[in-house]
């Protein structure tokens, strides 16, 4: 089942999802990624009902992005944060969307952060942290393997630890992952990690 | 002939004109004047008052210079039941901005959003423009101090130094003359008080007709918007040599 986590290290944050689309006891695709590149420098990893998160997600997106068009300077990513959470606040009380939301990115002044939003408009400064069934599995093994300044070495040997711990712990695992990280250079894809083809 | 285009706003004459926005910047050419000089670690913003009768109660607070946000202030020019509207509708704007993203709004974003309102004046039926030239003066973690000046037509621009109101154009080239980059707070200070002294109409320059504010960063980082007392004003006013010697005597 879907598991989505993120941690910060020094000087970058890392954020890590299954990519298996499901419905009910079908799985469609597992090469379906659940990271989006909110801007340069902003990661954007969503779990929850298929369809709520890529509508939540992509319109959250397209704002950030108009925000930069209209003002010609991005979006912090405290500001991102704060923006996405009171879009999903606004919803809660009409349609909410069922979308847990892991947003990570650089700013040039702060350095790398990392900001946990659930579902219910929950907002949190965080470290590390995790969404879904792979996350009782993910939070221990962070709580145990984290300490603040990780090298990039470091958080994706951790990153692989809590991999390998869904992949033997949890009865229904997703077989693939993508890992993203943020640093002052940029977002981007860092690796797939596949125990199927998908294609 | 003009009276057949210069009764609507939203009408240009044959020669490309608004005449409704070019009266409502003529109405500000009347109000008291305002200055605004950017420095190397603040703003400094000087209005005129205009005393209109003696009996008139004169305000406690200041008249011309409003506080927007935390970091950004304004001075007004024209009528000033035009100006408490968009002061108002500025000070939402900044509100608003802090709630979506509880980070302080970006001060050009804050004049453009208000030049938008002023803008829709000059085209959208039957209404009149807003008579109302603005000073910004502000402080933002992207571009540092910045100094904004806007007219009713909704146009605004980002200057180093600035007049609006009665004589701006006077002022505003003595002010080119006069400006040097890298001026200091203190400086500029002086500078703002020359030139309002000589552009103004009224012949001795008293703590009573004026209004100073200075948006700057304290040691701690945090943006300060002050407001000269009338004391320290008019010691200030005999610091840079500008009061007449009639009220120096008395």
């Amino acid at each position: 089942m879907e598991c989505v986590f993120g941690l910060v290290g020094d000087g970058f944050a890392v954020v890590a999802a299954d990519s298996s689309a499901v419905h009910s006891i079908l799985v469609h695709k597992s090469d379906e990624d659940k990271v989006m590149l909110l801007d340069s420098h902003k990661l954007l990893g969503a779990s929850g009902e298929a369809g709520d998160r890529a509508q939540f997600t992509e319109y959250i997106q397209k704002n950030v992005h108009l925000y930069q068009f209209r003002n010609g300077i991005p979006l912090t990513t405290a500001a991102a944060a704060n923006f996405t959470r009171g879009e999903l606040a606004t919803a809660l009380r009409k349609n909410p969307y069922s979308v847990n939301i892991l947003l990570a990115g650089y700013d040039k002044d702060i350095g790398p952060s990392l900001y946990y939003i659930d579902y219910i408009a929950t907002l949190h400064k965080i470290e590390k942290g995790a969404f879904g069934y792979g996350s009782y599995f993910c939070l221990s093994m962070m709580d145990r393997h984290y300490h603040s300044g990780m090298s990039l070495e470091e958080a994706i040997d951790l990153v692989d630890k809590c991999i390998m711990e869904i992949r033997s712990r949890l009865v229904i695992a997703p077989p693939n992952f993508v890992i993203k990280i943020v640093d002052k250079d940029g977002a981007r894809e860092y690796a797939w990690r596949k125990s199927i083809k998908s294609d | 002939m003009s009276r057949r285009y210069d009764s609507r706003t939203t009408i240009f004459s044959p020669e490309g004109r608004l005449y409704q926005v070019e009266y409502a910047m003529e109405a500000i050419g009347n109000a008291g004047s305002a200055i605004g000089i950017l420095s190397t670690d603040g703003v400094v913003l000087v209005g005129e008052k205009k005393v209109t009768s003696k009996l008139l109660q004169t305000s406690k607070s200041t008249e011309k210079m409003y506080k927007i946000d935390d970091h950004v202030a304004c001075a007004v020019a024209g009528i000033m039941s035009d100006a408490n509207i968009l002061i108002n509708t500025a000070r939402v704007q900044a509100q608003r901005y802090t709630f979506a993203y509880q980070e302080p709004m970006p001060v050009e974003q804050l004049v453009q959003s208000l030049c938008d309102t002023k803008q829709g004046y000059t085209q959208f039926g039957g209404l009149r423009p807003f008579g109302v030239s603005f000073l910004f003066a502000g402080w933002d973690k992207n571009f540092g101090f910045q100094l904004y000046m806007s007219d009713p037509s909704g146009n605004y621009g980002g200057w180093k130094a600035g007049a609006i109101g009665a004589n701006n154009q006077a002022a505003q080239s003595m002010l080119k003359q006069d400006y040097k980059e890298d001026i200091t707070r203190e400086e500029a200070v002086a500078l703002a008080l020359k030139v309002l002294s000589k552009t103004m109409d009224s012949t001795s320059l008293t703590a009573e007709k004026l209004e100073l504010a200075e948006v700057f960063l304290l040691p701690s980082g945090e943006v300060k918007y002050q407001v000269c007392s009338p004391d320290d004003l008019g010691k200030l006013l005999v610091k840079a040599g500008v009061t007449q010697p009639a009220t120096e005597a008395s």
